[in-house]
């Protein structure tokens, strides 16, 4: 499974990477890596327009807010 | 176990918790300053008329009144935000032209949730989705300069005629300043990558929207915002809070009417270019303004200095450059600027 989080590198992107990990931990996934897109050519490709943004294999989750770690967590299981 | 996690999962227990919350918030409001009375006089016995109790009663009173404001603000933004996303926007936007879309851009600069870390994305975004350059930039200035917390702020402090004077004259800048930008040609001073974008976005739109929420999910949302904004203001606040205490209670009541007055032609000047570099938010520049407003200096001077401490950041700035070239962030900070002391001259000469 490929995690991308979408942002600048602002405070709240990076909020929501510490998420994403604490959610992979939780829940004991390894077999997942974590990208940061920073790029904002590559970030409007996804189409969307307010950052943070959380895509996992490809498909947006969330964008413009910071799931926490459980919530992330939730969305994560969902999408397998 | 935080708050947030502990919000029940259905619906009407959404309901009753809030209920509760909205009845506890009504009450800390009204018993705060007799909370304070009761523990500085009564409890501890300090004398109420030395001026330091009386300066330090003022602070924590202020500080709590503020603090549940914010709260509250916040909190009813935060939800009702969560109805609108700035996908939404553009879509509503794409193919308006100038002048009407100036207007519509203003409106939902306003509404739409926004923090200035997107600004760069959602430039682009729009842009790409064919909304012409000025209408973006109407967007992007009245995001941050109407801002809903100040909104609320200057409504419960001195009433819903200057909350409106704020957002009518807000609404204006944004408007004019976007057309004007959008006459100057700026296309040669944005980025050629925003300009190649369309088809990418285009093919991906509406992608990540979250078209239907729980309540439960708003609410948390709302909370979060509390949070997080909180969090990030205090200590303006508090900063905020004993500057005006410290107005309030020790410089001579005609002080700034004499300096700063409705008869000083370089009030509202001086107001902005303070309010600038000052840049914090509402929450800190609300006490001084209320401080200021109680010593005579006229409101118009205020309004301008409340726009500038909000509007124009050097952080935003230096996000914007990725996109726009130096001669187009240069005009708009300028056609801003002036938008703002004009407001300022304007309302000064209706209301005195």
């Amino acid at each position: 499974m490929i995690i991308k989080v979408l942002g600048s590198g602002c405070a709240n992107c990076v909020r929501l990477e510490a998420n994403v990990k604490e959610a992979l931990a939780a829940s004991g996934i390894v077999d997942a890596t974590v990208e940061k897109v920073t790029d904002y050519a590559d970030i409007a490709a996804y189409g969307i327009m307010s950052t943070p943004g959380l895509v996992v294999d490809e498909r947006v989750l969330v964008s413009g807010r910071v799931p926490d770690a459980a919530e992330v967590a939730q969305l994560i299981a969902s999408a397998r | 176990m935080t708050i947030v996690e502990r919000l029940p999962e259905t619906k009407s227990g959404i309901g009753v918790v809030s209920a509760a919350a909205v009845g506890a918030w009504a009450g800390a409001y009204a018993l705060n300053e007799r909370m304070w009375d009761w523990l500085l006089y009564d409890r501890i016995g300090l004398n109420p008329d030395a001026r330091s109790v009386s300066a330090l009663h003022f602070f924590l009173y202020d500080t709590t009144k503020i603090a549940l404001l914010l709260t509250g603000i916040i909190f009813v933004v935060g939800v009702l935000r969560t109805f609108i996303t700035i996908e939404r926007t553009r879509a509503l936007l794409g193919g308006k032209r100038e002048g009407v879309g100036n207007v519509m851009a203003a409106g939902l600069g306003v509404a739409t949730p926004f923090c200035s870390c997107s600004a760069v994305p959602a430039f682009i975004g729009f842009v790409g989705a064919g909304v012409p350059i000025g209408v973006t930039l109407s967007f992007l200035i009245a995001s941050p300069l109407v801002n809903e917390i100040a909104v609320g702020l200057l409504w419960t402090t001195f009433g819903w005629n200057i909350a409106l004077m704020y957002i009518g004259a807000g609404l204006t800048i944004a408007i004019v300043a976007g057309w004007v930008l959008g006459r100057m040609g700026v296309e040669r001073w944005v980025e050629p990558f925003v300009l190649k974008q369309n088809l990418l976005a285009a093919a991906n739109a509406g992608a990540g929207v979250e078209s239907r929420m729980s309540p439960q999910l708003r609410v948390r949302i709302g909370l979060q915002e509390v949070r997080e904004i909180l969090g990030k203001v205090w200590p303006y606040l508090l900063v905020g809070v004993a500057l005006g205490g410290i107005i309030h209670g020790w410089v001579p009541s005609n002080f700034f009417a004499a300096h700063a007055g409705p008869h000083n032609p370089f009030g509202v000047l001086v107001a902005v270019v303070l309010g600038v570099p000052l840049y914090s938010n509402a929450a800190g520049a609300l006490p001084l303004v209320q401080a200021l407003a109680d010593k005579g200096v006229p409101m118009g001077t205020l309004l301008a200095f409340m726009m500038s401490v909000v509007a124009l950041s050097l952080p935003e700035m230096i996000l914007l450059k990725r996109v726009l070239k130096v001669p187009l962030l240069g005009a708009y900070t300028a056609v801003v600027s002036v938008g703002i002391i004009a407001v300022g001259y304007l309302f000064n000469a209706i209301l005195t």
